[in-house]
């Protein structure tokens, strides 16, 4: 008997850790067939310009734009743009996702609320959200109200949406299992309701982020005197490309950072679904 | 003791899925309710245990009229309906969540080990198999011990072992708890091996057609031929009820059937 489970345990133990670096090992060779494209662009660039094939004034090398990015690093520069924009890009995203979860809540509520607030919205949404500036400008001024203001209504629609769409489409039969064991309006809500528009939830969450960091480059070519907006305009102005390949390589290095942040913290909660995922 | 009294149910598409329906139910009895698809079993069982209201007649409980679901009945949907985002132990608390922790621990465990899951108490739903879930579903149900239980053919999706072994655990509940048990089949043996009133009903409108007390001794005898016999009866009820509904349908003509 011990003989047995002891074998079972063994056999248990042994198979993770054959699988454990075979996962690891695709994911590396993953990674790394993802930056082939870029390194051979990147050396076809440099050589490019080496060989006076392209304009190293129009186009620098990749090695000017790190060494750019290096020197904005070590005077501190960079952090400084860094923070101004994350700061907005986050306090936009903020107020945008307490109103779009706030009122994606209450128009989901009943189809009465939803009939009062959607209409209105929907017409808003079709607004060109630029076209939001100068009223913002006029009623909040240049500095930050007015760019914070803009980004949140970047982030507002799709969470809005994401809410309004989720809990529409909760399932009667899910609600039924909660109502058979009379869960109270308020438990229906937790232990029904939010764990099934979750996933839905998280979705227009990291859309809502992705639309912010694109709301808050507008913002800051507004008038910025710090940011990664301004490290564009500032670029554009004094003729330096080294520099705004610099700021856009940030925006995506620091886009796709804060997105993965939100998935990982969601991730624990979403171990459950059910979802098609692809292989390989 | 579940007293329905003469309801009907019409939906808002105006479907006549329940017509001057009456049925009473003694205490700690099994009742079996059979009948062609789309006869309005479904709809009995949901007015029972108050997810839906009778357009006419009302459905009392101890004299109480039932018009929200009440805690002393339990139900068992026709699908498995577990949450997705809870593994089974959890489901299968879902309707203790205001015992104790430890009480509440207990009782899963017990059901589940009813039911021949105690190892899967930690598993996803997605990872079961069909008739795994449906088991579940029963646990789930089981769990706060319901003095009324309604189950929606809870067995049609399992095998014929699993089904008379899941029949014997009904049995063993019911003698421990004498809870009445109102059952919806399709499967005629499982209603007379069961039961000790069948309702046959008849579809469009949903009425009942015939009702059949089965007096046998438990514990019974699948194949005795007592039961057959039952067996036989209830078929042929059947049959009649479904050659009724034809008969009498004019939207098809006799030609196209
Ligand atoms: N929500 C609904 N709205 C409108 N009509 C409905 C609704 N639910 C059921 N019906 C109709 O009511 C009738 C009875 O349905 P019910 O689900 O009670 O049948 P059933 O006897 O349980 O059938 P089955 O054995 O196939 O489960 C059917 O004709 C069905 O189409
Ligand atoms: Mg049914």
């Amino acid at each position: 008997m011990d003989a047995i489970q002891e074998r079972d345990a063994a056999s248990e133990a042994a198979s993770p850790v054959t699988a454990a670096p075979a996962a690891k090992s695709r994911f590396g060779v993953r990674f790394a067939l993802g930056l082939l494209l870029p390194i051979a662009l990147g050396i076809a660039w440099e050589i490019g310009v080496a060989k006076g094939y392209l304009q190293a004034r129009l186009m620098p090398p990749p090695s000017r734009i790190f060494k750019t990015l290096y020197d904005l690093a070590i005077t501190g520069e960079l952090w400084i743009h860094i923070g101004a924009t994350l700061a907005r890009v986050f306090a936009g995203f903020a107020l945008g996702t307490i109103f779009g979860t706030l009122i994606g809540a209450v128009a989901g509520a009943s189809r009465v609320s939803k009939d009062i607030v959607d209409p209105m919205l929907q017409g808003l949404r079709s607004v060109p959200s630029i076209a939001w500036v100068p009223l913002f400008i006029l009623w909040l001024g240049i500095f930050e109200q007015s760019k914070i203001a803009l980004i949140a209504v970047g982030c507002f629609f799709p969470v809005y949406l994401g809410v309004l769409g989720a809990i529409s489409s909760v399932d009667r039969k899910t609600v039924e299992v909660g109502r058979i064991f009379r869960l109270s309006q308020f438990q229906l809500v937790r232990r029904i309701l939010l764990p099934a528009i979750l996933p839905a939830y998280v979705l227009s969450l990291r859309q809502g982020l992705g639309l912010g960091w694109m709301f808050v480059v507008a913002a800051e070519f507004m008038g910025a005197s710090e940011g990664l907006g301004y490290l564009l305009t500032d670029g554009q102005q004094l003729g330096k490309a080294d520099q705004i390949i610099a700021a856009i390589l940030t925006f995506a290095v620091l886009g796709k950072i804060t997105d993965g942040l939100l998935a990982a913290a969601s991730k624990p909660f979403l171990t459950w679904q059910d979802a098609f995922a692809p292989k390989n | 003791m579940l007293n329905i009294q003469s309801v009907d149910k019409v939906y808002p598409n105006g479907t006549r899925a329940l017509d001057r329906v009456g049925l009473n139910v003694e205490q700690g009895e099994i009742v079996a309710v059979v009948g062609g698809s789309g006869c309005g079993k479904s709809t009995l069982l949901r007015l029972a245990a108050g997810l839906d209201q009778a357009t006419r007649g009302c459905i009392e409980l101890d004299g109480e009229i039932i018009s929200a679901p009440h805690e002393c009945v339990g139900m068992i949907f026709q699908e498995p309906r577990l949450l997705p985002w809870l593994t089974v132990a959890g489901n299968v608390g879902f309707g203790i969540s205001h015992l104790p922790r430890a009480k509440r621990e207990a009782i899963v465990g017990e059901v589940l080990l009813r039911v021949g899951l105690s190892d899967y108490a930690e598993r996803w739903p997605r990872e079961l198999s069909g008739g795994q879930a449906q088991r579940v579903a029963i646990a789930r149900a089981l769990a706060p011990r319901p003095k009324v239980l309604l189950l929606d053919e809870p067995f049609s999706a399992l095998d014929a072992f699993t089904r008379a072994s899941l029949h014997e655990h009904v049995l063993d509940l019911w003698r421990a708890f004498k809870p009445t048990l109102v059952l919806v089949t399709h499967d005629v043996e499982e209603a007379a091996y069961l039961a000790d009133r069948v309702i046959v009903m008849r579809p469009r409108p949903g009425r009942i057609s015939s009702v059949f007390d089965l007096d046998l001794k438990r514990p019974r005898d699948r194949y005795s031929p007592e039961l057959e016999a039952a067996k036989r009866r209830i078929l042929n009820a059947l049959d009649q009820s479904l050659r009724e509904r034809t008969a009498g349908d004019e939207l098809v003509p006799a030609a196209a059937i």
